[in-house]
């Protein structure tokens, strides 16, 4: 049982710092900045690296060099600020080096606003950079969750040497919830960075360019890039679900959403209706089969999410027509109501009921 | 209330045509709200309101389009001497300035600063140096002082790890295509009103077309420096102006 | 069946809004509840109003705001104002009727109307006037036990506010005895 309430922003510094951080870099944003205050003062203490860079496009090429050097390195933003790291998340891609981004959301385009929002999901799954490479994104609803999936995401960078987003709103950055924190691990990865920069010393010099000049080489490159997603697709899938087992209904959404949805769920139970609720975690990859198994049983689908419609693509996708879908949002910082969703989950089975008659 | 029997009344005291009448949201003490009146009160000297236009920073400044009341546009954090240069160059009668920060001019966006000012646009530019980052709650700013304490430097500003603060005054004047730069505080009256004729000067070099103008101002934050108002001011006499001298440091 | 209540606590920045919240948040934990605390944030903050929201369940905890809360703490007359229509039927409202100007409106609700200015004086210092209403909405509701929040106050309190522990928990009773008088 937990005994302490943590704020998000603090538990994902915390977790990072405890899966064995070594450097991390940073430029305050709104509604992230607490996360680098928490590091700016336990980095130091810790003898580790902190530095606030002079804006983020600095910080992601510190993180590049640090990645190079074979650190555990990451650096956290929102919105605004993650739009300028997309140059180095192209270019870290290209390299092959690990890294963790956390990115938490607020209300866009442009300056926006601070509130929540999830306006950057086409962003980060589907981009950010230049070039078609997949980072993994994940994104957890709880304070809890979002400790665990950081203090994995270290390991994951690296054993794949990929990318990891731990993509969150301005709800759960700043929102207290119970939970617990995971031991201090040791120092130094548990994996083999024989590919880091230190200095050839005594061994054949190491390069890391993302210059492919010749197409041939570009494409040789691309391609071994893919054969790794599709290893990644096959094994880093997660999702969770609720009430699923005699659901005719489905609701669907993640992070904040997706716990707003499980109280839409809960009061449409309630009601008597067979309502379910999946959360997809890992956003990229995402775990298109899972949802896809419950087609059969299922007579409407309806998307929650904090945009207009934006994950919604993927779930039309891996339905593939056989199962209706419908979508409620709420954008530009506003977080949906479970009251507002449950009177779409009625409009979605009043709906589906014109369809039959 | 003027009645018709009154004595004759002199107005000595009126709010600029160039600010709106509304209330800024501005902390009780903060100097952004002088450094507006002043730039306002220039504008509507030099008769230029119906040809200005402004460009915000992001920080607290970012409503400065609602205080002014000129044409503006809001800029992206530390982009605002770009924008500026886009505008200006499609409208080269127009009287063009940025108001930024601290961390917007010297930290995110000192390369468009410096490119602008290299360009020798014909450009103003008023830059609020409080040695910290007021809108996002008080990290260290490039301005920040040595040892001092932000929350993001929450042991003090130390300067082997962070580096030594940077004087935008005396850098930029060592680009050809600076045609101005003075540094001024707004620490009391006297000051205020030496920094009224260089904000002025300022927009008159821009007028004249002889390159990019300058004006860095020693302001105050209570909220961030977490001092009463009056400290503040005590506070850039004793702490920043010994540090940031105040003083011409190119003027064409 | 599971339970879920939603508290808003609403008033000036430097009202202590925040940390009321949080009092509760602790108390909720220490009573093994689950608990959600999330606060409104950013800029706006300065010296505007504050609000924060904080559910407790017996079951994991969805949403983290609702519309309609089943209390309402509200320290200032705009709190009131914007609170006030939102409570939940069958609610409560606990309002601090020393810096409000007008009776409340609501019948469907329970509302608790303290001069908790005067009360948290009294116990020792105006600033705690949020905590008096927080013993009188907790005593309502009957949602935690008042030793919880004590217990929370003890462990949580800032440590430059550690000397007014005893003011705390006598305002907290303060306004936890006025639900158990007989209304009148
Ligand atoms: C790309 C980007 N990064 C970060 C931010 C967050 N941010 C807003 S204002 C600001 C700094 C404000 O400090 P300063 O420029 O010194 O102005 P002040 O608020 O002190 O007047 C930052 C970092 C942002 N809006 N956009
Ligand atoms: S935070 Fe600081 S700079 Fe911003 S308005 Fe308040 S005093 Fe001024």
């Amino acid at each position: 049982m937990p005994t302490e309430l943590i704020k998000g922003n603090t538990a994902i510094a915390e977790a990072a710092l405890r899966a064995g951080l070594d450097a991390y870099f940073g430029y305050p944003i709104t509604p992230q900045t607490e996360l680098l205050e928490h590091l700016a003062r336990r980095m130091p203490e810790l003898g580790r690296v902190f530095l606030q860079a002079e804006s983020e496009i600095g910080a992601i090429h510190m993180v590049y060099g640090a990645a190079c050097a074979g650190a555990r390195t990451m650096t956290s933003s929102s919105s605004p600020g993650v739009s300028l790291m997309a140059e180095g998340l192209s270019y870290i891609a290209a390299s092959d080096v690990p890294m963790v981004l956390v990115d938490v959301m607020r209300g866009g385009p442009g300056l926006g606003n601070i509130a929540p929002a999830q306006m950057d999901y086409f962003q980060i799954v589907k981009g950010g950079g230049h070039g078609g490479y997949h980072p993994i994104v994940l994104a957890p609803a709880t304070v809890q969750e979002a400790i665990d999936l950081t203090y994995a995401a270290f390991d994951l960078a690296e054993h794949y040497r990929t990318i990891v987003v731990i993509l969150t709103d301005g709800c759960l950055a700043q929102m207290m919830e119970p939970a617990e924190l995971p031991p201090m691990r040791e120092r130094g990865s548990p994996i083999s960075k024989a590919w880091a920069l230190s200095g050839a010393k005594g061994r054949e010099r190491r390069v890391f360019t993302s210059v492919h000049m010749s197409p041939e080489e570009g494409e040789a490159f691309v391609n071994k890039c893919a054969r790794q997603w599709d290893v990644i697709t096959a094994n880093e899938r997660r999702c969770v679900s609720e009430q699923i087992d005699d659901a005719e209904w489905l609701l669907v959404g993640f992070g904040t959403a997706g716990r707003v949805a499980q109280s839409a769920m809960r009061a449409a139970r309630a009601a008597g209706l067979k309502v379910g609720v999946w959360r997809p975690i890992s956003l990229s990859p995402y775990p298109t089969p899972e949802l896809k198994a419950l087609a059969p049983q299922l007579r409407g689908c309806l998307v929650v999410e904090m945009n207009t419609g934006q994950m919604v693509e993927d779930v039309r996708l891996a339905f593939d027509g056989r199962v209706p879908v419908s979508f409620f949002g709420r954008s530009g910082g506003v977080v949906p109501l479970p009251e507002e969703v449950l009177e779409a989950v009625h409009r979605m089975i009043e709906t589906a009921k014109e369809v039959v008659c | 209330m003027l009645m018709a029997d009154a004595p004759e009344v002199h107005l000595v005291f009126d709010r600029p045509e160039s600010l709106t009448d509304v209330d800024t949201h501005y902390c009780p003490g903060c100097s952004h709200g002088i450094a507006h009146r002043l730039v306002a009160e220039v504008i509507d000297e030099l008769e230029i309101r119906e040809r200005t236009i402004g460009v915000a920073p992001v920080g607290c400044a970012v409503f400065a389009y609602n205080y002014f009341n000129v044409d503006f546009a809001e800029a992206a954090h530390g982009r605002a001497p770009a924008m500026a240069t886009g505008l200006k160059r499609v409208h080269p009668e127009a009287v063009v300035f940025t108001y930024q920060g601290d961390g917007d001019l010297a930290s995110i966006g000192i390369a468009e600063a410096l490119h602008a000012a290299a360009r020798g646009e014909h450009l103003t530019t008023i830059f609020i140096n409080n040695a910290i980052y007021g809108m996002t709650g008080g990290q260290m700013a490039p301005t920040s002082l040595p040892g001092q304490r932000t929350t993001s430097s929450p042991c003090g500003r130390d300067v082997e790890t962070m580096g030594m603060p940077l004087r935008m005054s005396e850098l930029l004047a060592t680009l050809p295509g600076v045609a101005y730069s003075v540094r001024r505080s707004l620490h009391n009256p006297k000051n205020i009103l030496q920094a009224k004729k260089a904000i002025k000067r300022a927009f008159e070099i821009q007028i004249e077309e002889r390159g990019f103008s300058f004006v860095e101002l020693l302001s105050t934050c209570p909220t961030n420096w977490g001092l009463t108002p009056s400290e503040s001011m005590t506070w850039v006499e004793q702490r920043l102006i010994p540090f940031y001298p105040l003083g011409d440091y190119k003027v064409i | 069946m599971h339970t879920t209540t939603e508290f808003v606590i609403a008033g000036f920045g430097g009202q202590g809004v925040l940390l009321t919240g949080q009092v509760l948040a602790y108390a909720a934990l220490e009573a093994g509840k689950h608990v959600t605390w999330i606060p409104s944030y950013g800029p706006e903050m300065r010296g505007g109003t504050a609000n924060c929201t904080v559910v407790i369940s017996t079951e994991p905890i969805g949403a983290p705001l609702v519309r309609n809360p089943a209390v309402v703490i509200a320290l200032n007359q705009p709190s009131f104002d914007k609170y006030e229509p939102i409570v939940r039927v069958g609610g409560v409202l606990a309002v601090n009727a020393s810096l409000t100007t007008r009776a409340p409106v609501r019948t469907d609700i329970r509302v608790l109307a303290p001069h908790a200015t005067e009360m948290a004086e009294r116990a020792g210092s105006p600033k705690v006037a949020g905590i008096v209403l927080l013993g009188a909405a907790v005593a309502a509701t009957g949602v935690l036990e008042l030793g919880d929040i004590e217990l929370a106050l003890d462990k949580h309190l800032p440590a430059k506010h550690r000397d007014l522990l005893p003011v705390n928990i006598a305002a907290l009773w303060a306004g936890a005895v006025l639900v158990a008088e007989p209304e009148i």
